[in-house]
C-alpha cells in the first residue's frame, strides 16, 4: 500500500489559533480565532464550520460572529461531551483545526429592505447573533428589527452584554422570556412562543428567521402562521448530526438533502412537505 | 479495437500475466455456496460461476478503515491529507456490481469531490463479466436493469462456447489486450454468439416484481406512512448487515486513531450505518430516526426515491445482498410487494 500526500483534501484543515476565551456562563465558553496570515474565514451568517482537535475529533459548531467582522471569527460552545470538554479546557495561545465554513446560512438578501423577525431559543441565539451583528452593521438596509430570546433559566441567557446593549438600542425591539426563574426575576417567565402574540408586526413585510432546539419550531411556526406571516417567510435553522460537511457522509440527510450543504437554514415551505424534518 | 474475443485456454495465461503485473483480485470460494473477493494468482482460484460475494468490491474502493490524514498535534494543529491506494486489477465483477461501483462513482465525484475517493479509483482495473444466468432467489438485478452491461468497466468478458467476448472500454483495457498478447479479433461467429446469449437472457431475466423501474420511486413516495414500515422495524436488529455488505451504501464515520505517544495519529473513516440508533442523534440526545421502521423506511428510501431526485439514479443494484444477510430475514422483494399490495 502506497501513501500519496494530497493537498486539496475536503478533510484538510487549517491552524485556526485561539486569542481570547471568554466563560459566558457555566456551560459555555466564547471563542475568538484567527486564521494564518489573518486570513479571513469569509463566511455568510448562519454558516458553521468543522474544528477538530486531533486525537479527540471533529465537531460542527455555528460561527457565532458576523462576516462584517473580519480578523477573527467567534465561536461559542457548550460543553455537551468529550469534544466539547476537550475544546473548553484549551487556553489562550492553543490551535484548533478548522474546516469549512460550510452550509447555506441565513437569507441575508431576502431580509434586506424587510422587518426581520429573529427567534432564538437557547444555544440557538450563537448562530443568530452572527445575523444580528451583520443587520446591526448594516442597519440601513432593514427595515424593523425584532429579536425574541428564550432562555432555560437566567443563569443560562448567553451574552448577556449584548443583549443589554440590543436592548437598550432604539432601532431594536429585543424582548426576553425565561422558562423559570427565582421570584427577584423582573423579566417574563414562560415559554418562547408566549412573546409572538405580543409582537407588533406587518406580517406581510417581515420575514421570520428561529434558530433553536428541535422541538421549538413547530409550536413557534404555529404562532407564526396565527401572526398571518406567509409560509415562505419563516427560516429555520436545523439541527442534524454531521460528520464530514461535504454531502457525503450521509449523517445529516434529511430525504434527499444534505444538512450540511443544502442547510442548515432552510425556508418552512420546504420544511412543511418533508416528513420527520422538524 | 473496440472488442476482442480471447480463448478460454488462454484465460489462465491472461490471469497469471495479470498477476506478473501486479495485485489482482477475484471472486474466490468460501465454502456453503458463498464467495469473496479476494487476492489470487491464478485462475484456478477463482469461481467464476459464483453468486454475489459477502462484501462487495466497495471494499476496493472505499476501504472499511481509510487514512484522510496523518496528524501531529506536537506544535499546533499540524497535518497532512493522504490517500492510500494499490495499483489493483479487479477480476470478473458481475454487472451489479459494476452498477454498485457507479453508484460510488457518482456520490464521490460530485461537488465537492472526494479527491480520496477519485484517487483511489484511478488505481483500479475493473475486468466485468457477463452473468448467463440467474444468481438465486435474492437478486433483483432484472427489475432494476442491472443484469446487462452498461460501461463502468474497464474490459467486459461475456463467456462463448469456447471462449470469451471482450469489450474494451478504456484506453487502459485497450493496453492489456496488446500488451497481453493473448487475444484475438471478433469473428462474425462470435458476434452471432453474444447476441444468442443476450436473447436467452431476455428469458431468464425478468422484473422479479411486477412493477416497472419507473414507477418504483413514486412506490416509496406514496407508502411512506406504511404499516410495512412498522411490521418490518419491529423484526429489524439493527445490526447493519444489510448496510455493511450493500454495494452502494457508502455513509460513514470519521474518527481520530491515536498513537500511542497521543500527539500523533491518523484521521480515519470508517463504514457506518443509518440503521444504527446514534447515526442521527443531535445534541439533546434529540433523533430523528428514533424508531427502527423509521431507519429501515430511510434505507429503503435512500436506495429506491431519494437519489433519483439528487443523482438520477437508483441506488439498488439488485444483488440481493442485504436480503442474504439479514438475521431478521428482512427481504427487499417481499418488503417491495408488501409495499405494492398495501398501495393496491
Ligand atoms: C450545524 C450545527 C451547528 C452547531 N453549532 C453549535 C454551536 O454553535 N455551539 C455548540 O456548542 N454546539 C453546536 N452544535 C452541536 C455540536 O456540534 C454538538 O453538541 C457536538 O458535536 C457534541 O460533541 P461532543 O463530542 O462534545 O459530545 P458527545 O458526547 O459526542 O455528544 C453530545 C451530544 O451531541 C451530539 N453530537 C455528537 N456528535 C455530533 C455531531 N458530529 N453533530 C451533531 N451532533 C453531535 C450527540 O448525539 C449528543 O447528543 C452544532 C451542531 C450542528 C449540526
Ligand atoms: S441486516 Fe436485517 S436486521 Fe440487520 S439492520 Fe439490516 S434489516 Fe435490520
Ligand atoms: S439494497 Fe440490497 S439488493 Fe440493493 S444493492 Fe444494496 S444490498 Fe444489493
Ligand atoms: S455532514 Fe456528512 S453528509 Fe452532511
Amino acid at each position: 500500500m502506497e501513501s500519496i500526500a494530497i493537498n486539496q483534501s475536503g478533510y484538510q484543515i487549517k491552524r485556526g489559533r485561539i486569542e481570547e476565551i471568554t466563560e459566558l456562563t457555566e456551560l459555555e465558553k466564547l471563542f475568538r480565532i484567527v486564521l494564518p496570515d489573518d486570513e479571513a474565514l469569509d463566511h455568510d451568517p448562519g454558516q458553521f464550520v468543522q474544528v477538530s482537535l486531533f486525537g479527540v475529533g471533529e465537531a460542527p459548531i455555528s460561527i457565532c460572529s458576523s462576516p462584517t467582522r473580519r480578523d477573527s471569527f467567534e465561536l461559542c460552545v457548550r460543553n455537551a461531551g468529550r469534544f466539547t470538554a476537550a475544546l473548553h479546557q484549551l487556553k489562550v495561545g492553543d490551535e484548533v483545526g478548522i474546516r469549512g465554513p460550510f452550509g447555506v446560512g441565513f437569507p441575508v438578501v431576502p431580509l434586506e429592505g424587510n422587518d426581520v423577525l429573529l427567534i432564538a431559543g437557547g444555544l440557538g441565539i450563537a448562530p443568530l447573533r452572527s445575523l444580528i451583528n451583520f443587520i446591526i452593521d448594516n442597519r440601513r438596509d432593514f427595515g424593523k428589527v425584532d429579536i425574541l430570546l428564550g432562555s432555560r433559566d437566567p443563569e443560562s441567557m448567553l451574552f448577556c452584554d449584548e443583549l443589554a446593549y440590543w436592548r437598550k438600542r432604539i432601532d431594536i425591539n429585543f424582548c426576553c422570556s425565561v422558562d423559570r426563574a427565582a421570584p427577584e426575576w423582573e423579566g417574563n417567565v414562560g415559554l418562547i412562543t408566549a412573546l409572538i402574540p405580543g409582537a407588533s408586526l406587518d406580517p406581510l413585510k417581515t420575514i421570520a428567521v428561529a434558530c433553536g432546539p428541535p422541538i421549538m419550531y413547530r409550536f413557534v411556526v404555529d404562532e407564526l402562521l396565527k401572526k398571518g406571516i406567509p409560509e415562505s417567510h419563516i427560516y429555520l435553522s436545523l439541527e442534524r448530526h454531521m460528520k464530514c460537511g461535504l454531502g457525503k457522509c450521509g449523517h445529516c440527510q434529511i430525504h434527499d438533502v444534505y444538512c450540511c450543504q443544502d442547510g442548515p437554514v432552510f425556508n418552512y415551505s420546504w420544511v412543511k412537505k418533508i416528513k420527520g424534518a422538524i | 479495437m473496440t472488442q476482442a474475443l480471447i480463448a478460454k485456454t488462454k484465460l489462465a495465461d491472461l490471469v497469471s500475466f495479470l498477476a506478473l503485473c501486479g495485485k489482482v483480485v477475484g471472486p474466490v470460494p468460501l465454502g456453503h455456496g458463498q464467495f469473496k473477493f479476494a487476492e489470487v494468482r491464478s485462475l484456478a482460484e477463482m469461481a467464476l460461476d459464483y453468486i454475489p460475494t459477502i462484501l462487495p468490491p466497495k471494499k476496493y474502493f472505499m476501504p472499511q478503515y481509510e487514512t484522510l490524514l496523518r496528524y501531529d498535534g506536537a506544535d499546533g494543529q499540524q497535518m497532512q491529507a493522504v490517500v492510500e491506494v494499490e495499483e489493483l486489477v479487479l477480476f470478473g465483477v458481475h454487472t451489479c456490481d459494476l452498477a454498485g461501483i457507479q453508484c460510488l462513482n457518482v456520490v464521490f465525484s460530485d461537488r465537492p469531490r472526494d479527491l480520496h475517493y477519485m484517487i483511489r479509483k484511478n488505481h483500479i482495473t475493473l475486468i466485468g463479466l457477463e452473468c448467463s444466468d440467474y444468481c438465486d432467489s435474492y437478486a433483483s438485478c432484472a427489475m432494476l436493469r442491472n443484469h446487462l452491461p452498461k460501461g463502468g468497466y474497464d474490459l467486459f468478458f461475456s463467456e462463448l462456447s469456447d471462449g470469451y467476448f471482450v469489450d474494451i472500454k478504456t484506453q487502459k483495457g485497450e493496453q492489456l489486450v496488446e500488451e497481453s498478447g493473448l487475444f484475438e479479433p471478433v469473428s462474425d461467429a462470435a458476434r452471432e454468439q453474444l447476441q444468442e446469449l443476450r436473447r436467452a437472457k431476455k428469458q431468464i431475466f425478468r422484473s422479479e416484481v411486477p412493477i416497472r423501474y419507473q414507477d418504483i420511486p413514486r412506490l416509496f413516495d406514496e407508502t411512506f406512512d406504511s404499516d410495512v414500515w412498522t411490521r418490518i422495524g419491529e423484526k429489524c436488529l439493527s445490526c447493519g448487515n444489510c448496510t455493511n455488505v450493500c454495494p452502494t451504501c457508502y455513509c460513514f464515520d470519521v474518527m481520530d486513531e491515536p498513537d500511542l505517544d497521543l500527539t500523533r495519529g491518523r484521521r480515519i473513516r470508517v463504514w457506518d450505518s443509518c440503521q444504527h440508533e446514534t447515526f442521527a442523534k443531535v445534541a439533546g440526545d434529540e433523533s430523528f430516526r428514533e424508531q427502527r421502521s423509521d431507519r429501515k423506511r430511510h434505507r429503503f428510501n435512500r436506495k429506491f426515491r431519494y437519489p433519483m431526485k439528487r443523482y438520477k439514479r437508483m441506488f439498488c443494484t439488485g444483488c440481493g445482498r442485504c436480503s442474504r444477510s439479514c438475521m431478521a430475514k428482512i427481504d427487499l422483494k417481499e418488503t417491495l410487494g408488501a409495499l405494492m399490495e398495501e398501495r393496491g
